[in-house]
């Protein structure tokens, strides 16, 4: 009797030790009725709580169309803060069921992190800011430069491949969280600060004089950003990138929330098949068919979110640019749904 | 069979039967014991390796030898964005070092001087260390570190308003620049020299020392040794026509160029480590001394020794008795906290293996062991030097 407890009771604490790596991240994040999404949280434009603790940015509307996919509520997202160092291991070890976070997708992160990239939500590339008053035009012209970045970024390592293969010298000061960073710039610490440069029309508006600074024409680097998973779930991996082409899909057909009701009386095969209205499309990701009319009905498509976060509807004011669907020269483009 | 100490047998204990032996029981609870906490370790590891391997996530050492890529700002020994990933490892402890060296050097300075002025018989002297202490001790240290480096970005002037010091130094918010001293083969003759002049004075204050033990003359130590450690090397720097050049920095378009650069992180990183544990060690003087009785300043001052005299020959040795224990725990604690550097971007271990290292690799488990095992070593190693050093001050019973 003794033994049988004794057996039990280790039987018990070796399983607690076990990490579940299973291969049903929908099966608990519906029974756990809420979805941790891991953000940014002082990025303006892609994930930044504000003074209520409601949470708006490009990631975070994506996480919400995740949420409405599945729940169709789109605010049963929990949104966990994290700093770029700590994101990688906040989502391996299941602290976050997907990352959002404007995570740069490179081979190493896809292959040996153990993640999946899903999606790419917004093209971006790694830009310069400076004081006017140094007169600087170019990238070029910082040979000898102090500046100032944030750990754990490809950021990081472009500045240093752009600077080697310029033949310039750098002075680097690496800061843990881009708040900090951008505090040492504001402060004088660095010349320059270096980030994506969505991120840079961000932060600029949030130094204290953002028309003492400006943003270098150069763009160093590629930095498809995306929603990222664990490996060895599929089914997950899917429903998050459908997520994405369901509104970039939207975006093309021309659905958007305001029109999205009266579309489900659409004929247009197309249409039929996202909303949901023929076929069983939702069913087969393990949702229900209806989920991309939840997704365009709780947070819109694409380009709404977009232009809302970061584009006119925003104080970033920034372009389409490369975001732009195919049909208009951008690199959006999602696969039909059939 | 008679399993009774020798000598023992005297009277017949009842033979008890193995289950309830007492000796047998109590080995049989430990080697369970040790059963388990050894099944659990191996069920930690081999679920973690395993796990691993399912989600696809790169394991082992592998990474130790691979291109790091990224830029360091402060660099001790020779490093670039083409160096590895264990050359990245070697310049973080170095500098995890060296903020760990100069802190305890200085804090163990302050602390005594604080401790000291906290028993002071001059009111305001007394109060002022008694406030230091409190308010010191009291703040969260991550609170002070962004505190004094902020103070000290702030109140720093910009590049072209650079503060030129004597010498050719510069101060500004990029740093303090100073002149770097290039040594030709002659600069030999003058570290010899002070190495002599070091000797010779040591050998002085031993000579010294016994014959005061012996006839009570004291002699002129402090004078003796400072002319022979100071003015011994400058005869000699001298007579070899000054083999010593200097390169002065100067300001450049964005930066200083040349001589000595100390980043504005590691000043303000030192100076909140130092102030911080300074606070400590004063509280730890304070008792040391506290806890000499009072028969022995009140015996001191019988014999005419001044009061500084008694403090010096008298007191502190004693104190140094209980002081040392709890001074290691101080050590300890300053070079662990040195780790919070990465909140404001200096260099240190932590910021380096543990952060950009550990980010880049994806190798959570080997790298964040390494640092563990690293700070665990560096902790012993001082626990080993302190307790030595405790060793021979301790009280010798005779």
């Amino acid at each position: 009797m003794k033994s049988v407890v004794i057996r039990a009771t280790l039987a018990a604490v070796v399983g607690l030790l076990a990490t579940a790596a299973s291969a049903q991240t929908l099966n608990t994040v519906k029974s756990r009725g809420i979805l941790n999404c891991g953000a940014n949280g002082t990025l303006a434009g892609f994930g930044l709580p504000d003074a209520q603790g409601r949470w708006t940015g490009l990631d975070v509307d994506f996480c919400k169309a995740l949420a409405a996919a599945i729940f169709n509520d789109p605010n049963k997202v929990k949104f966990v803060p994290l700093t770029a160092k700590d994101r990688f291991t906040a989502l391996q070890s299941g602290e976050v069921d997907v990352l959002a976070r404007n995570t740069t997708w490179t081979s190493s992160r896809d292959t040996s992190l153990g993640l999946n990239f899903a999606a790419v939500n917004y093209y971006d590339g790694q830009g310069f800011m400076v004081r006017k008053a140094l007169k600087v035009n170019s990238a070029l012209e910082l040979n000898d430069a102090a500046v100032c970045v944030q750990q754990g970024t490809t950021t990081e390592l472009n500045l240093a491949d752009y600077f080697r293969a310029n033949k310039m010298k750098l002075k680097t000061v690496t800061f843990a969280t881009s708040t900090e960073a951008v505090k040492a710039y504001d402060a004088g610490r660095c010349d320059a600060y270096t980030t994506d440069a969505s991120g840079l029309a961000g932060e600029r508006l949030r130094l204290a004089n953002a028309n003492d600074h400006i943003i270098l024409p150069e763009i160093i680097s590629k930095e498809p950003l995306g929603p990222v998973v664990r490996h060895g779930d599929d089914q997950w991996f899917d429903i998050v990138k459908w997520t994405h082409f369901a509104m970039v899909n939207a975006e093309e057909l021309g659905i958007t929330k305001a029109n999205v009701d009266d579309q489900m009386k659409s004929d247009n095969p197309d249409v039929k098949r996202l909303l949901g209205t023929e076929g069983k499309h939702g069913e087969a990701l393990g949702l229900t068919n209806d989920w991309a009319y939840r997704i365009v009905k709780h947070v819109g498509n694409y380009g709404e979110v977009f232009e809302r976060n970061v584009g006119q509807g925003s104080p970033l004011k920034i372009g389409r640019g490369l975001n732009a669907l195919w049909t208009k020269g951008g690199l959006q483009y999602a696969p039909p749904i059939r | 069979m008679n399993v009774a100490p020798a000598g023992a047998v005297a009277t017949a204990r009842p033979r008890v039967p193995l289950l309830y032996n007492p000796t047998v029981r109590s080995i049989a609870y430990q080697a369970l014991l040790c059963a388990i906490v050894a099944f659990l370790a191996w069920g930690a590891v081999a679920n973690a390796i395993d796990n691993l391997r399912r989600a696809n996530i790169a394991s082992g050492f592998g990474f130790w030898d691979d291109t790091a890529g990224f830029d360091i700002s402060q660099t001790l020994i020779e490093y670039s964005t083409t160096s590895s990933y264990g050359r990245a490892f070697w310049v973080g402890l170095i500098n995890t070092l060296l903020v760990a060296g100069i802190g305890i050097v200085l804090a163990t300075v302050l602390g005594f001087v604080i401790g000291i002025a906290r028993l002071s018989r001059n009111w305001l002297v007394a109060r002022l260390a008694g406030g230091y202490v409190e308010l010191i001790r009291n703040l969260p240290l991550l609170l002070q570190l962004l505190f004094w480096y902020n103070a000290v970005l702030k109140a720093l002037p910009e590049l072209r308003d650079s503060l030129a010091l004597p010498g050719g130094g510069f101060l500004n918010n990029r740093g303090l620049f100073l002149p770097q001293p290039l040594f030709r083969p002659q600069a030999t003759a003058v570290l010899l020299a002070l190495a002599l002049g070091v000797a010779v004075a040591l050998a002085f204050r031993m000579w010294a020392m016994r014959r005061q033990q012996r006839t009570g003359a004291q002699a002129p130590v402090l004078p003796v040794a400072l002319v022979l450690v100071i003015g011994l090397p400058l005869v000699t720097l001298v007579a070899t026509g000054a083999p010593v050049e200097f390169v002065y920095p100067e300001i450049g378009r964005f930066n200083i160029r040349g001589g000595i650069e100390v980043l504005p992180e590691f000043i303000a990183l030192v100076f909140g480590l130092v102030i911080y544990t300074a606070a400590f060690i004063a509280e730890v003087v304070r008792a040391g001394i506290l806890a000499v009785p009072k028969g022995q300043s009140e015996a001191a001052a019988s014999l005419g020794l001044r009061r500084g005299q008694s403090l010096r020959l008298i007191i502190v040795p004693q104190a140094m008795r209980v002081i040392i224990p709890p001074l290691t725990s101080q050590y300890l604690n300053l070079t662990k906290n040195s780790s919070l550097a990465v909140a404001i971007g200096y260099p240190d271990l932590v910021q380096i293996f543990a952060g950009t290292v550990l980010n880049q690799t994806g190798q959570a488990v080997e790298v964040i062991a390494i640092t563990m095992a690293v700070y665990l070593s560096i902790s012993l190693v001082t626990s080993l030097a302190m307790n030595l050093y405790n060793r021979r001050v301790a009280l010798v019973e005779r």
